[in-house]
């Protein structure tokens, strides 16, 4: 298993199979503040990378989850509609969002591993 | 007056960020959105002991002189010549349209002295308008070198008389000026987040060694915009650009509990202020609009900004201010609706994105009040 980083400040961890789970960092968590509410996509639904796929609300505002790759959504974390506060409480594990299947793998070379993200969020 | 363009800052500038604030620019201020404990708990600790806010952004005023009282009666339509000393009233400054240009709080300081609180993002435009119009009849004076701290919650009144404890005789709306620690205060008992609480007005200089006295009892922590935006809108308090604005009247902002009975139709000094024909008509007529509670069904926030519509797809109003209430752990909103639909829809619905939420509306506070009266 792999972990790469989005500009967007998502992580995206692949399962191999071309399967990845995608969620936010604990930095966007952190500038997002309490969340309140998480709009998840359907199951079945297709995302292309740079598309608007969620929306996560804090007290104060709302921000779009951008696909940091595209591919079908295969199964969702339902559990942040009950409890948004996984996310902020645990961003890496059971705060995930979503698992989508790769329609295009090659993607994942564009985006970041840790030392480069690390390096990303301190500029 | 400070009319450059630069970002301000208030005299807790360093203590904020000592205190690991996130700081955002407001009204041209840097101001402290939340501290490390964040808005959620800042808000819940709000409501259950005792926040302490830096609100030193706000314009504060004193208007001095034989016929202050007079003078500003002319400018809201609301009984000031009639105020008790050292008590507190909310005033509008009304437009020539009958829309409202800022909302204040007023305190009858005696000698002719009123001391005036009006938002930050309107100060500058209130401090020319009260100059322009009533600058001849009394002295306009804006206060420089001023904090504003305001202690809100539940435990507020025991952590201010421990320092000053003849706070503890005073009630909602009145006022106390007391030297605390060798501090000049004018303290009220008033505040913006639904809760019992104290508003201190004291000079820059003694600003940190005040917080830090307040801060130093283990009930208080510093609260920040985020959670002061979330307290007022459970609390069913507007907010200026929000819920009250320039094109719409009072009555349309459902403030007519703040038009003094002396100044509406039949009063012993009715009308006389801007605006004032449009709005004892809509007093005494009715309005075309008016703002209520809404209450959106399911989790999702409802924002300010999103259009109300009924079943039929009529337009009916807008949402002015809309979040999520920490205290009772689901999303609320406060609209702005047109009369005529009020009366006859049976379903409404906000447009969020590219849905459709239920929302019903709902007697304003979300959130009972807890004012002391005495």
């Amino acid at each position: 298993m792999s972990i790469k980083f989005s500009e967007d400040h998502e992580w995206i961890e692949s399962h191999g199979d071309d399967l990845v789970v995608i969620g936010i960092t604990d930095f966007a968590q952190e500038q997002l503040g309490d969340l309140v509410y998480v709009e998840l996509p359907e199951v079945g639904d297709e995302c292309s990378r740079g598309e608007n796929i969620s929306v996560i609300e804090s007290v104060k505002a709302a921000s779009d989850l951008v696909a940091p790759v595209s591919g079908t959504i295969i199964e969702v974390n339902s559990r942040l509609e009950d409890e948004p506060e996984l996310v902020t409480e645990d961003s890496m594990g059971d705060g995930w969002f979503i698992k989508v299947k790769l329609s295009s793998p090659e993607e994942l070379d564009d985006l970041m591993d840790e030392s480069a993200y690390n390096n990303f969020i301190e500029e | 007056m400070s009319t450059d363009k630069q970002i301000l800052t208030t005299p807790l500038y360093q203590m904020h960020l000592d205190a690991g604030a996130k700081m955002v620019p407001f009204a041209g201020y840097e101001m402290p959105v939340s501290y490390p404990l964040g808005i959620k708990k800042e808000h819940i600790h709000t409501r259950e002991k005792a926040g302490l806010f830096d609100v030193s952004h706000m314009g504060q005023i004193r208007l001095v002189g034989a016929n202050s009282k007079k003078a500003l009666e002319s400018l809201v339509p609301v009984d000031i010549i009639d105020l008790p000393l050292m008590k507190l009233r909310y005033a509008l400054f009304t437009n020539k349209s009958g829309g409202v240009m800022d909302d204040l709080m007023v305190t009858n300081l005696g000698n002719e002295d009123l001391f005036l609180v009006v938002n930050a993002a309107c100060k500058d435009v209130d401090y020319d308008h009260l100059q322009s119009t009533i600058g001849d009849d009394c002295k306009v004076e804006f206060l420089e070198d001023v904090a504003l701290l305001a202690l809100q919650g539940p435990k507020a009144h025991e952590v201010l008389s421990e320092i000053a404890p003849s706070t503890s005789e005073m009630t909602f709306m009145t006022a106390r000026q007391l030297v605390i620690n060798g501090m000049d205060c004018l303290i009220t008992r008033s505040g913006y987040s639904g809760e019992d609480g104290f508003e201190i007005s004291v000079p820059a200089k003694n600003a940190e060694e005040l917080a830090k006295l307040l801060l130093s009892n283990t009930e208080v922590e510093w609260v920040g915009l985020g959670a002061r935006d979330s307290l007022r809108l459970e609390a069913g308090l507007s907010l200026y650009g929000h819920e009250l604005d320039n094109d719409h009247s009072p009555v349309e902002s459902s403030l007519s509990w703040a038009l003094s009975k002396a100044r509406r139709t039949g009063g012993v000094r009715e009308g006389n202020y801007l605006g004032a024909d449009i709005i004892m008509s809509h007093l005494d007529e009715g309005a075309e609009s008016k703002v209520v509670g809404l209450q959106p069904e399911g989790r999702m926030p409802v924002r300010d900004g999103a259009l109300i519509e009924d079943e039929l797809g009529n337009h009916v109003g807008q949402v002015t201010s809309g979040g999520f209430g920490p205290s009772i752990n689901r999303p609320i909103a406060i609209a702005r609706l047109k009369m005529k639909y009020i009366e006859t829809y049976s379903k409404l619905f906000a447009l969020v994105r590219d849905k459709k939420i239920e929302v019903e509306i709902v007697d304003l506070p979300f959130v009972k009040q807890n004012y002391y009266r005495g």
